[in-house]
């Protein structure tokens, strides 16, 4: 049991200055006189650089999500979408936004004013603040000072943090409105937005451990080391490996959840709730709503690329690796090495994008779910697995570096063994029961009533 | 440097000067309002306000805590159940004036003068944090995780032993039928 | 934040846990005097910080070092805020029992036990 001392040791170590240090950080040096100015600005000014950076695309491309949800989900759906306004119907967008700017600002007689107000503002805020630590392009070499905007040791953390704020937002629109449908809306959704959060928060924290890092730079570059530890010519991404496929899987349902977007839209279920939490809100205040909605789409896109997709680099290879082990070819290596890393921001854009046409497609594919449904699937079911799935891997941690390697892995599997037993036969057996019970719907004939015919008194005829 | 009543008034004051005064007022408006909601948005505003003193006192990691604790799930408790009695029975959560009012704020006036006047003042010469750059990483989550892990590990079981009572505990509150 | 005198902190800390208890004894929801108790806890952390932060109590000999008590302000604070949390899931739990039995939470009315 010595060697369980070994553990603080590791974790030390991989929380050094410089943790996974990498052949990359070497060669993008020769370029780095060309700049040397970003490095001789002042450190207020390089921060507002790295925020209008961030910021102005995001304010951009929300308009262009929405014409690519509506053009996406009518390929789907086997309609043509907005077409007219523009190349593409790609204006179309700005024109609903004149529209909406245009529109009468109705506020309601009998709302609670001051937080009828500041809602829309809120519900827009996380999904800007969120962005604060991700980091949508690599963390050394000359692009390492315009991305992240703070690259702060907390940075998953201050991600969950700032999107269990999120939740503010709809709730107090839901009570400020005075309408008891926007109520239930914003009732419906807190609840939901809670419930799902632990397993969200859960499934990062897998992959903090995996990682051993909260700082979103280290968790990306600890995905570009050979993965499994074993094969050297692919990275690590946590999406490739056993624990983070289950954590991603999590995170995925959980973030679809946490943006109330379908099959999780409950709050706004048009045929239960009207509009739900924004029934009451017209004009502009509702272009707010809708903005964060799909600010917040894009950017848990990010943090799933970059938590799980291996962050900005566009195939797991590496390609360093590839140019010491074939020399005859490393000039093609290194070309293709070097388009990665200039053009990383492009690729997590891209890598981003493919998030919102995930979401567009589980819009088009998946009906809503029932609110039991909602609920039974976070508690019941992510958060067991993701629970799990931590205590495996912190078993897998320890069991690797007392017995090795492949004792590790026996005992992971084994102990995923267990704990799946073990859910089956406490919550597991529960869920299938319910589940059963509620597919089949009964019918039950109402009860007869028993008509009885009363015979009119008769009239006593003389 | 500005001099005023023997304080030296740096930018760092006059930045938790700002905070504070906000942080204040927020605190008086939860008692203030007579709205139960706007009583906890008053309460989320002083928390998080809170949580960016903490970031000031270099605690970093209780700072982000508190924002998860306090103000992204306990206070989102707190507005579910006033909204739900809220639509249970919008009359309920009226609030009367009687004798109370006045007695609770002389009673409370007096405590604070009784604090501010015996305590603060000897407290007056231990105001400036002794700066070892060894020690100012006391907030990471590596000098916690740490400490909490080794020389805590007692009392911190104990916590989830009373977290886990408080989980039964509220269902059993809850369900109309075990 | 060198600058700021631990006074300031502190007085801060005091200010809030007396509207706390003013809250507590003023108010007549339930639901509040639960966030009033909250403030008062949250008073108390921010006290607890920003002693830790400053360590005035490390100067007694014999006693904590500077480090060990820097650790134990903060851990104290992690502890209050788990039972925070317990304390708010089992309160109102019990405050929606009561609205449950009752249809009223105004605490003036829960009178049961005085026989």
């Amino acid at each position: 049991m010595a060697t369980l001392t070994n553990i603080p040791h590791q974790i030390e170590l991989r929380t050094s200055e410089e943790p996974f240090p990498t052949a990359k950080t070497q060669r993008v040096k020769s370029t780095r006189t060309m700049w040397n100015w970003l490095e001789h600005l002042h450190p207020a000014l390089l921060a507002l650089i790295r925020v209008l950076l961030f910021v102005l695309p995001i304010l951009v491309i929300v308009p262009l999500l929405i014409w690519w949800e509506r053009r996406l989900l009518s390929w789907m759906q086997d309609r043509i979408g907005p077409n007219r306004v523009g190349p593409f119907g790609l204006l179309q967008t700005i024109a609903d936004g004149v529209k909406l700017f245009l529109k009468e600002d109705i506020t309601p007689a009998k709302v609670d004013r001051l937080v009828y107000f500041i809602a829309p503002a809120l519900a827009l805020f996380p999904a800007f603040a969120i962005g604060g630590t991700l980091p949508w392009g690599p963390s050394f070499g000359p692009l390492h000072l315009l991305t992240p905007i703070a690259d702060v040791n907390i940075g998953i953390l201050y991600v969950l943090a700032i999107s269990s704020l999120g939740v503010y937002g709809v709730v107090l629109a839901g009570y400020a409105s005075d309408n008891k449908y926007s109520l239930m809306g914003g009732l419906r959704s807190s609840a939901q937005l809670i419930s799902y959060e632990l397993a969200m928060g859960m499934s990062l924290a897998c992959m903090v451990l995996a990682t051993g890092s909260l700082r979103m730079t280290d968790m990306v570059s600890s995905q570009e080391q050979p993965l499994w530890g074993a094969v050297s010519f692919i990275q690590n991404w946590n999406l490739l490996t056993p624990f983070g496929v289950i954590a991603g899987l999590v995170f995925l349902i959980c973030m679809v959840a946490e943006t109330n977007r379908a099959p999780f839209d409950l709050p706004e279920a048009e045929n239960e709730l009207i509009a739900g939490y924004h029934t009451e809100y017209s004009s502009m205040k509702f272009a707010v709503f809708f903005m964060g909605e799909y600010a917040s789409m894009f950017i848990f896109s990010g943090i799933f690329a970059a938590v799980f997709l291996g962050g900005y680099n566009i195939l797991p290879i590496r390609w360093h690796y590839l140019a010491e082990v074939m020399p005859a070819m490393s000039g093609l290596w290194d070309f293709i090495d070097s388009i990665n890393y200039w053009l990383a921001p492009i690729w997590f854009i891209g890598k981003m994008i493919a998030g919102i046409s995930f979401y567009i497609w589980l819009r088009a594919t998946l009906p809503r779910l029932r609110y039991d449904q909602l609920m039974a699937l976070g508690w019941k079911s992510l958060l067991p697995l993701a629970t799990t799935n931590f205590i495996v891997i912190a078993l897998w941690l320890v069991t690797t570096s007392v017995f090795g390697v492949a004792l590790g892995w026996v005992w992971a599997i084994g102990a995923f063994v267990v704990l799946g037993i073990i859910y089956r036969l406490t919550i597991g057996m529960k869920g299938v029961e319910d589940r059963l019970h509620n597919r089949v719907v009964t019918l039950e004939e109402p009860e007869r009533r028993q008509v009885e015919v009363v015979e009119p008194p008769k009239a006593a005829t003389s | 440097m500005i001099n005023v009543a023997g304080i030296e008034i740096t930018p760092e004051l006059v930045a938790f000067g700002g905070l504070a005064t906000v942080a204040a007022l927020a605190a008086i408006g939860v008692v203030a309002f007579n709205n139960a909601v706007r009583s906890a948005l008053c309460l989320v505003v002083n928390f998080f306000l809170l949580a960016v003193l903490y970031f000031t006192l270099n605690a970093e990691l209780l700072g982000i805590s508190q924002v998860i604790v306090y103000t992204g799930a306990i206070m989102v408790l707190f507005l579910f159940v006033i909204m739900l009695l809220n639509l249970g029975a919008p009359q309920i959560l009226h609030e009367k004036w009687d004798f109370k009012r006045p007695a609770g704020i002389v009673l409370a006036l007096v405590f604070a003068g009784l604090i501010a006047g015996q305590i603060l003042p000897s407290l007056m010469s231990a105001s400036r944090p002794v700066s070892n750059p060894a020690l100012d990483a006391y907030g990471s989550p590596q000098a916690i995780g740490r400490t909490l892990f080794s020389t805590y590990v007692f009392p911190f079981e104990a916590v989830s032993i009373l977290l886990l009572i408080g989980i039964v505990g509220s269902i059993l509150l809850a369900k109309r039928r075990i | 934040m060198i600058g700021v005198p631990l006074v300031a902190y502190l007085s801060l800390g005091l200010f809030m846990f007396t509207v706390g208890a003013v809250g507590v004894i003023v108010r007549r929801n339930p639901i509040v005097i639960f966030m009033c108790i909250e403030l008062m806890l949250n008073a108390v952390n921010l006290t607890f910080l920003s002693f830790a932060r400053y360590h005035a109590v490390a100067a007694r000999p014999g006693g904590p070092s500077a480090a060990e008590s820097m650790m134990a302000g903060q851990m104290m604070v992690i502890f209050v805020m788990a039972v925070a949390a317990a304390e708010v899931a089992v309160g109102l739990g019990i405050i929606m029992a009561i609205f449950r039995l009752r249809d009223s939470i105004d605490i003036d009315e829960m009178s049961l036990l005085r026989g």
